[in-house]
């Protein structure tokens, strides 16, 4: 069984940071053209950055417009807030003194340097499906870094998740390591997929539901509320949310690698991943991905709710909701939902704004947001934002309609859930 | 809605036996201009500034262009909180928004009208005095070494004085003098000039500036002092992309 209780990792945003990676590539490959060692050593480098950005470490070892992995970065959990650590190579605040072995030991193990288990805050459950051959050329990378000396505040967790033997007993419970085991019976790149989705890619952290615990449990991709934060992060798995099996697979990559496709367009904290994270893939892997993805068996959504029955009233609600929509909505998205292709996502047959809970949907429209620069896009048009200017009453209406025109059916969206949403929850 | 209209019902027809999604619109033809990419930021941002129910929003057209990208750099990384950009622009890279900075940096748009002069004569020669001349004694700068000969900013990072409403400006000083629009910055001269001000001044500035009028064909000056460059030097290295 496996767990972590990775959170908010997404929600707050930090970018603007693409250059260190490749500079310090460029560097080592253009420092050493001589003894063959040393160039093994470089390109060892040059793969842990590589690997470094598919693995998505620097986001949550990032301050909101901090030093590149210089931690502190608060994750607010049910559990606690836990802040996350410098992993810059400076010798007293950062993991200077740190051997191969020691990181070996955090990422496959969930262990300290000294030995004390970790939080499954740091996503070790899924990092220890990681190669040891990939472990040690993360960590070199991490070692060409410029050190960055900073102390970051102690996580501040909560009675009694505080007390440690329940954290040993939870990692009995909950957490098994082990490197990925290749399926023989599966293709090459298939595994590949695997390998980065289930591990580095740690995308089971924020897409399953978690327990009271802030475990997984056996649960696989099947989507789940994002801990300390109003996202939900949908099912990879079923072809009501966000399952890819109907897809074909070069949409697949168009919206891991550059945040949109004809479909839908990347948001909040998927938003950030993209940004940070998979547009820096190599195709290759993008395309392993993708594959594995759409390989996933399909399985039925967590929540479902029931459209609402046709009622005079419900149809005066649908009509109070098209009037809005026509007024705020229609410019962009189309009088009949339809969107423009790769600009302004289609709300028709669009599964994020159908999906239950309609959370996303409800903060689009109180938040708005640009999908993420990306090398692929990276102009984006943006959605305004409406808290500002529709009452919570006003947003469920048109929520409502857009969730029930154009053939779209689902559940009606209440002024509470919209007024939940404006609590200022990250 | 008391009375049901018939058209309401055959629209809520149209519901119930529209089954799968039939996408029958053509596709909408969107403009490849930053005028359609900044359609998000112009809810709030018109040609007037504009209260709202949770803030308040200036008019930027015509800011200076590095004064709008420090602004929105800011909100992106949380030096400048304000959570509602800080969410919009959470996954913008530095250079779209340096595009939208240049675009609404050179946006013409009309100013509104001046406000009514509330002043009375002593309180205008006070105004007039800081604006020219400021205060040596307390080292506070002549407004206009700054922000202009005419007020209207120096170019490109220092933002104009005018067409801003009183009870904006006033806001402004009263945060400036609270430690600073931007966290975690070095020591700000604005703070520190804030600071000095008295509340019987920054209310008379405030009153001056909102009714000046503004002249035709004015924009930012070009080229701040040196005296000014050396003191305020937190603003105007923050120009680099990182």
């Amino acid at each position: 069984m496996k767990g972590t209780f990775i959170v908010s990792a997404a929600i707050v945003c930090l970018m603007g940071l693409s250059l260190p990676f490749e500079s310090t590539g460029a560097s080592i490959g253009a420092e050493i053209s001589g003894a063959g060692k040393i160039v093994r050593a470089g390109q060892e480098q040059v793969r842990g950055a590589y690997l470094a950005r598919a693995g998505n470490c620097m986001e949550c070892h990032t301050a909101q417009g901090g030093r590149p992995y210089a931690g502190g970065r608060y994750l607010s959990t049910p559990f606690g807030t836990f802040i996350t650590p410098n992993i810059t190579p400076d010798s007293t605040t950062g993991i200077g003194r740190w051997s191969e072995q020691d990181f070996w030991k955090a990422l496959h193990e969930g262990k300290s340097r000294d030995g004390r288990p970790l939080y499954p805050a740091f996503p070790y459950t899924e990092y220890t499906r990681i190669t040891r051959e990939d472990s040690n050329a993360i960590f070199a990378h991490l070692q060409t870094l410029a050190p960055v000396s900073q102390n970051n505040p102690p996580n501040k967790i909560s009675f009694p998740y505080n007390f440690q033997p329940l954290l040993s007993l939870w990692r009995a419970i909950y957490f098994k390591p082990g490197v990925y085991q290749a399926e023989a019976a599966k293709s090459k790149e298939w595994n590949r997929g695997a390998y980065l989705v289930q591990g580095l890619g740690h995308c089971n952290a924020c897409h399953a539901e978690r327990n009271p615990l802030g475990a997984t449990g056996g649960d696989k991709l099947g989507g789940g509320q994002i801990m300390g934060s109003n996202w939900y992060a949908p099912s990879l798995t079923s072809s009501l949310e966000a399952g890819s099996a109907n897809w074909p697979i070069e949409e697949i990559i168009q919206l891991l690698t550059t945040g949109i496709s004809s479909r839908s367009a990347a948001s909040g904290p998927m938003a950030e991943v993209v940004r940070q994270s998979l547009q820096h893939l190599s195709k290759e892997d993008a395309r392993a991905m993708a594959v594995y993805l759409k390989s996933l068996p399909e399985s039925s959504p967590r929540l479902r709710s029931a459209p609402p029955a046709l009622t005079e009233q419900v149809q005066r609600w649908f009509q109070q909701g098209r009037n809005i929509y026509e007024k705020y909505c229609q410019d962009c998205h189309g009088s009949s939902g339809q969107g423009a292709l790769g600009i302004y996502p289609p709300l028709a047959g669009n599964r994020g704004v159908i999906m239950t809970p309609p959370v996303n949907a409800v903060r689009s429209v109180l938040n708005g947001g640009y999908p993420p620069s990306t090398t692929g896009n990276p102009r984006p048009y943006g959605m305004p934002p409406f808290a500002q200017l529709l009452r919570s009453e006003e947003v469920a209406l048109v929520l409502s309609y857009i969730r029930n025109a154009w053939g779209n059916r689902a559940g009606l969206v209440t002024a509470a859930e919209v007024d939940k949403s404006r609590e200022g929850i990250p | 809605m008391k009375g049901l209209d018939p058209i309401i019902l055959i629209v809520g027809a149209g519901f119930a036996i529209s089954a799968g999604f039939a996408i029958a619109a053509a596709p909408l033809d969107v403009p490849d201009t930053m005028a359609e990419r900044v359609k998000a930021c112009v809810i709030c941002h018109g040609s007037e500034d504009k209260s709202g129910r949770d803030g308040y929003y200036p008019r930027i057209a015509g800011k200076p262009q590095g004064y709008l990208f420090n602004q929105l750099r800011s909100f992106r990384d949380g030096q400048r909180y304000y959570r509602p950009m800080a969410l919009l622009l959470a996954d913008v890279s530095d250079q779209y928004l340096q595009e939208m900075a240049d675009y609404f940096s050179t946006l013409k748009q009309p100013y509104p009208p001046p406000e009514r002069m509330i002043s009375s004569p002593q309180e205008i020669r006070l105004a007039r005095k800081l604006i020219d001349y400021g205060d040596p004694a307390r080292k506070i700068p002549a407004c206009i070494e700054c922000h202009g000969k005419e007020l209207m900013g120096t170019a490109p990072f220092i933002p104009g004085l005018l067409g801003l409403p009183r009870v904006y400006l006033i806001a402004q000083f009263a945060a400036w003098r609270g430690g600073g629009l931007l966290r975690r910055h070095a020591a700000h001269c604005m703070s520190e000039i804030a600071k000095q001000l008295t509340s019987e001044e920054t209310n008379a500035l405030s009153a001056w500036l909102a009714a000046r009028p503004i002249l035709e064909n004015t924009g930012p000056a070009a080229v701040l002092s040196v005296e000014m460059t050396r003191r305020c030097g937190s603003i105007v290295q923050r120009d680099s992309i990182r």
